[in-house]
């Protein structure tokens, strides 16, 4: 089960940020999960929310520069540990993280990382076999 | 005329060499000009090679002429005048009587008819109308021609397209840079290229790289023309590429065209770049002799398949004016256009920043990175910033700084595009 995140290139500038979060909000569009990445004059802008393609699709209407990433959302026991459990899974496997981020779901007291796996099909079945809880959209919606 | 030998393209350049020296001593100005070199008469011109005992003419001649200082007939004659833009300084002007204006018409349809198009052609015209000769000097050669002319101008985008969806055009005259971002449009106005029946585009009035004309002819699924002029010698129709597209053909018949080294001032052969240097052959109420355009260029050794004998152009390298020093280095903005033009991730506009820090000029590249290119990756951007910039530092020696913007964020030019941002004089 794999999930699409947008990715949004944004240049360094001012009220960029504001421009595609208010491009969403007037379209009805709720953010789950959001996270920048930056570098010299531009970030990546990473965001989950419930129909990505009709967001997507959205939003290159409005200007921007969007792609769809596939990402997996494992959900991580809100506690000491809890992330160093599912991280070791993962290590064992050999697989490749690209990057990752995490947001805390305080009533189930239970944490979602979302990772960006090089090979997402290898990574589910691995995580699968030690148990690890994947996401679905399902959930991912109910949040 | 177009396929004329040299012995009978010559024996008639002489006679009208004459003829223009003889406008030419009405002035002023060339009297003393010419009288100082020896030449008091059209008579004193016995060969074509007498054309280089003449002295240059510069831009600042015209200049301190302003604005009238060169006419050379009475002023009930002239039926029109156009200027230069101005934006330096004093414009240059120059008068045009009814003669002058049926000769740069009838050049302008030979340029069109040479491209393969004709009366059953819908031309539409993005140049500026008024003083800036791209829009009037197009317009008068496309009605010649036949074509069905719509004079829109330059600007108001949306409408363009809108206007070349109705109409069907299949002509445009527009600047390179006017044409890529129109592309970027046309996603937004709904119009895919199966609504539209353009076939041809003649690019003028920048200078562009031979990728850029590629870019051009890719994304519009066109043929793209060079097309090159200059107010000082009427405007559009100079030279132009013929179907053949390498090179432009100059009319020899009515434009005496010399390459020399900016610096000496001494002729430069065939196949050398160098200034360009015109004469007007065929003009009445402005003669202007040996004039140097500051455009460099060489011409094309060989001939052309197409049988024309008119010698070719190459592509304009750049404006000696345009020339960037940088740390000593002398550039100019065409060849970093080249090197960026070549990425196949970057998009369809970008800009040039000139800075001192400390005592050294630093280079900004800003470039639009092309929207279908973003895997959603942060390395990947950087990789591309970093292949742009070794590109550059190979060509051009500097070493930029390369900053990638999204697309449609960096000023668009509805005219001739200014490109470079030099800040350095202001510290």
């Amino acid at each position: 089960m794999t999930h699409i995140q947008l990715s949004v290139f944004l240049e360094n500038k001012k009220g960029r940020l504001y421009d595609v979060c208010s491009a969403l909000g007037k379209q009805g569009v709720n953010i789950r999960a959001l996270t920048v990445a930056e570098s010299d004059n531009f970030g990546v802008l990473r965001l989950l929310v419930k129909e990505p393609h009709a967001a997507a699709e959205w939003l290159k209407r409005e200007g921007f520069v969007v792609n769809e990433t596939e990402v997996v959302a494992l959900e991580v026991d809100d506690k000491p540990g809890g992330l160093a459990k599912v991280l070791g899974a993962i290590n064992k496997h050999h697989i490749n993280v690209e990057y990752m981020y995490g947001f805390v779901e305080p009533l189930a007291r239970k944490a979602i990382m979302v990772f960006r796996f090089d090979d997402p099909a290898a990574a589910l079945t691995a995580l699968k076999a030690d148990h690890i809880k994947v996401i679905t959209s399902k959930e991912l919606g109910s949040i | 005329m177009e396929t004329a030998g040299r012995k009978a393209m010559d024996a008639l350049r002489l006679k009208n060499l004459r003829k223009v020296v003889g406008y030419a001593l009405r002035t002023p100005f060339y009297q003393a000009r010419l009288k100082a070199a020896g030449i008091t008469s059209p008579r004193d011109i016995r060969s074509l090679k007498d054309l280089a005992r003449i002295p240059f003419t510069s831009k600042e001649d015209l200049r301190e002429c302003y604005p009238n200082g060169l006419l050379a007939v009475p002023m009930s004659r002239v039926v029109r005048i156009h200027t230069s833009s101005g934006t330096t300084g004093i414009p240059t002007v120059i008068h045009h009587t009814k003669e002058d204006l049926a000769v740069w018409t009838d050049l302008v349809a030979r340029s069109i008819t040479a491209t393969g198009a004709g009366k059953h052609d819908i031309f539409q015209n993005m140049m500026t109308y008024g003083m800036f000769t791209g829009g009037l000097g197009l317009h008068y050669g496309a009605e010649r021609v036949g074509m069905t002319v719509i004079p829109m101008g330059g600007g108001n985008s949306r409408r363009q397209i809108q206007i070349m969806k109705d109409f069907g055009t299949t002509v445009l005259h527009i600047t390179p840079s006017y044409m890529l971002h129109l592309h970027s449009l046309l996603a937004e106005c709904k119009v895919t290229l199966k609504d539209l029946r353009l076939k041809k585009a003649y690019l003028g009035a920048e200078p562009y790289s031979e990728d850029t004309r590629r870019k051009i002819e890719k994304l519009w699924q066109i043929d793209a023309y060079n097309s090159y002029g200059l107010s000082e010698m009427n405007g559009p129709g100079v030279a132009f590429e013929c179907e053949h597209k390498n090179g432009m053909h100059v009319w020899e018949d009515v434009y005496c065209v010399e390459v020399i080294d900016q610096r000496t001032g001494a002729a430069l052969e065939d196949g050398r770049e160098g200034e360009v240097v015109f004469t007007n052959l065929l003009r009445e109420a402005t003669p202007l002799l040996r004039y140097r355009t500051r455009d460099v260029a060489a011409i094309l050794k060989g001939a052309c398949p197409c049988g024309r004998t008119h010698r070719r152009l190459a592509r304009i390298a750049g404006r000696t004016d345009d020339m960037m020093i940088i740390n000593g280095v002398n550039i100019y903005p065409s060849q970093i256009e080249a090197v960026i033009m070549q990425v196949p991730e970057v998009g369809n506009n970008y800009q040039i920043i000139l800075e001192k820090s400390g005592s050294l000029d630093s280079l900004t590249v800003k470039v639009e990175i092309s929207s279908g290119m973003f895997k959603g990756d942060l390395a990947q951007i950087d990789r591309l910033k970093e292949r742009i910039k070794d590109n550059l530092r190979a060509s051009i020696i500097i070493s930029p700084r390369v900053e990638l913007h999204e697309p449609g964020s960096l000023p668009v030019f509805e005219g001739k595009a200014k490109r470079v941002v030099d800040d350095r004089a202001k510290l």
